[in-house]
């Protein structure tokens, strides 16, 4: 488990478009913390900046007080993260079962040890030995999300990142999904960090909910206070969630 | 005005672009030497680039062999000088056809193939993957595919060489009449070394040359299908323009006065 400090975080390409404009927020050990807002609003910009894949324009994170801006720190700074891709990121050119092995090899040594690991991880997330030898084409879109969680619990870190679980994934499979990331959360006892637009999610996942909006946290509070929170631009996400589509 | 600046935004654009380019493949390049090492990854490529573009650089070897026996017996026989076809045909393939043409057809194979596989995996977020689990993508990704293309491009030479010679001598003893222990005593009487040892020498800078240019570009391609797309023209056009340089370059290392 892991205390994640965004302090004053900004981020601009190419020096003059602004994605983030000074991010701050404290995510507790073993929180569940969902940042929610619009699409384009910095989200996964703040993820990326978090994870080390971008390098902040000002600003700092700290994780357990390891800032990512340490070099010489970096690899253990990176190793405290394991993360679930929006388009679950795996590898095209390996199997399902050596997708996750290779992820835990970086983690554990022997290979048998790492075949164990790997089955045992697919096994938890629900994926049957049928779908091991297949490639990531070839099996359905939940399957996929699953053996990307696989992959990313293999590597047993203190910090899990979700980013937007839920996405591209019909209603049915999407609670499946949600229910999984719940107990697997749960189990392993980490810090969770979610990113998300759907209210849904947030609300079901979160013990504290972030709103990010224009590159600023207009909101951080605790998920039940976040209906009547007073905000503004929360009272419009909710507004707009029950918008009924027009025939 | 407006046209130098326009021209000079150009050629700073382009002395940028050389420079990326450079410090990209010497980072690659560096990264082939270091551990760890991904031995799955370097036979897959390895077999990619070495034994599916067998079929394609045999068949251009071998029609190159035929053409420039033709070529040569039309052209030596104005100077009375036919005698010579074993020896250029041998030379040409061995110095020159061998190696260029072996590497402008892997390149325009595995080049694009390259550029497209890593530019699709840079969209599908496969490359940050990649560095959340702790892995270099270029340890990974790029040093691979430089030392599948710098081991397997110079064996293709080698079959391209052999294979070459081959349509020459089929050519010369079936249609132009010549007796067959003669060519081939010919051929083997007047092949140096040196011969064979530049063309595989080319043909692993040409091996390093395809993969650094398609790695460069599909790590630097833009998002979508067109970035994709225009990532693999990229990568196959800087390829071809380096391989013929490099041949250039090299032939005046190892031939010029």
């Amino acid at each position: 488990m892991s205390e994640i400090v965004f302090n004053n975080v900004k981020k601009t390409f190419e020096g003059r478009i602004r994605v983030l404009n000074g991010v701050s927020l404290k995510i507790e050990q073993g929180e569940s913390h969902i940042i929610l807002g619009q699409s384009g609003g910095g989200k996964s910009v703040l993820i990326k900046c978090l994870l080390g894949i971008l390098d902040l324009t000002e600003g700092d994170i700290t994780v357990d007080g390891i800032s990512v801006k340490d070099s010489r720190r970096k690899k253990e700074y990176m190793k405290k993260f394991s993360i679930l891709f929006q388009g679950n990121a795996l590898f095209d050119s390996m199997t399902i079962l050596e997708n996750v092995k290779f992820a835990a090899a970086q983690k554990h040594k022997g290979r048998k040890s790492i075949i164990n690991i790997a089955k045992e991880k697919l096994h938890a997330v629900g994926l049957n030995d049928r779908v091991f030898d297949l490639y990531p084409a070839e099996i359905s879109g939940g399957m996929q999300k699953r053996a990307a969680l696989a992959r990313a619990i293999s590597l047993e870190p203190d910090v899990l990142v979700f980013d937007e679980p839920t996405s591209g994934l019909d209603p049915i499979t999407g609670g499946v999904i949600c229910n999984l990331l719940k107990d697997t959360v749960q189990s392993l006892g980490v810090t969770t960090i979610t990113i998300t637009h759907d209210l849904k999610v947030a609300e079901f996942l979160a013990d504290r909910v972030s709103l990010l909006n224009k590159g600023v946290m207009v909101w951080t509070g605790r998920a039940d206070d976040m209906r009547d929170c007073g905000n503004e631009f929360v009272e419009n996400f909710y507004k707009a969630s029950n918008v009924i589509l027009r025939k | 005005m407006n046209v130098l600046a326009t021209l000079g935004k150009y050629s700073l654009a382009t002395v940028q672009e050389v420079g990326k380019i450079s410090i990209f493949s010497a980072k690659g390049f560096m990264s082939c030497f270091s551990p760890p090492f991904y031995f799955k990854e370097i036979r897959r490529h390895m077999v990619v680039v070495g034994f599916y573009s067998l079929p394609i650089v045999a068949l251009t070897a071998l029609f190159a062999g035929m053409i420039i026996a033709l070529q040569t017996y039309v052209g030596f026989t104005r100077f009375n000088a036919e005698g010579a076809v074993a020896t250029v045909v041998v030379i040409c393939i061995a110095r020159e056809l061998g190696p260029v043409f072996a590497g402008l057809m892997v390149t325009g194979r595995v080049s694009s193939a390259i550029a497209a596989e890593i530019g699709s995996m840079k969209v599908s977020d496969q490359i940050d993957a990649l560095t959340t689990l702790g892995v270099d993508p270029f340890k990974f990704l790029v040093a691979p595919r430089m030392i599948a293309g710098m081991l397997m491009v110079p064996f293709l030479v080698l079959i391209a060489d052999i294979i070459g010679v081959m349509g020459g001598f089929l050519i010369s003893t079936s249609v132009l009449d010549f007796s067959a222990g003669s060519y081939i005593n010919q051929t083997v009487q007047n092949l140096e070394a040196i011969d064979v040892i530049s063309g595989l020498v080319k043909a692993s800078f040409f091996g390093f040359c395809m993969s650094a240019f398609g790695c460069y570009h599909g790590f630097y391609s833009d998002v979508g299908a067109k970035g994709v797309g225009n990532a693999t023209t990229s990568a196959v056009v800087a390829s071809c323009i380096g391989v013929l340089a490099l041949d250039y370059l090299l032939t005046a290392v190892f031939f010029g006065k």
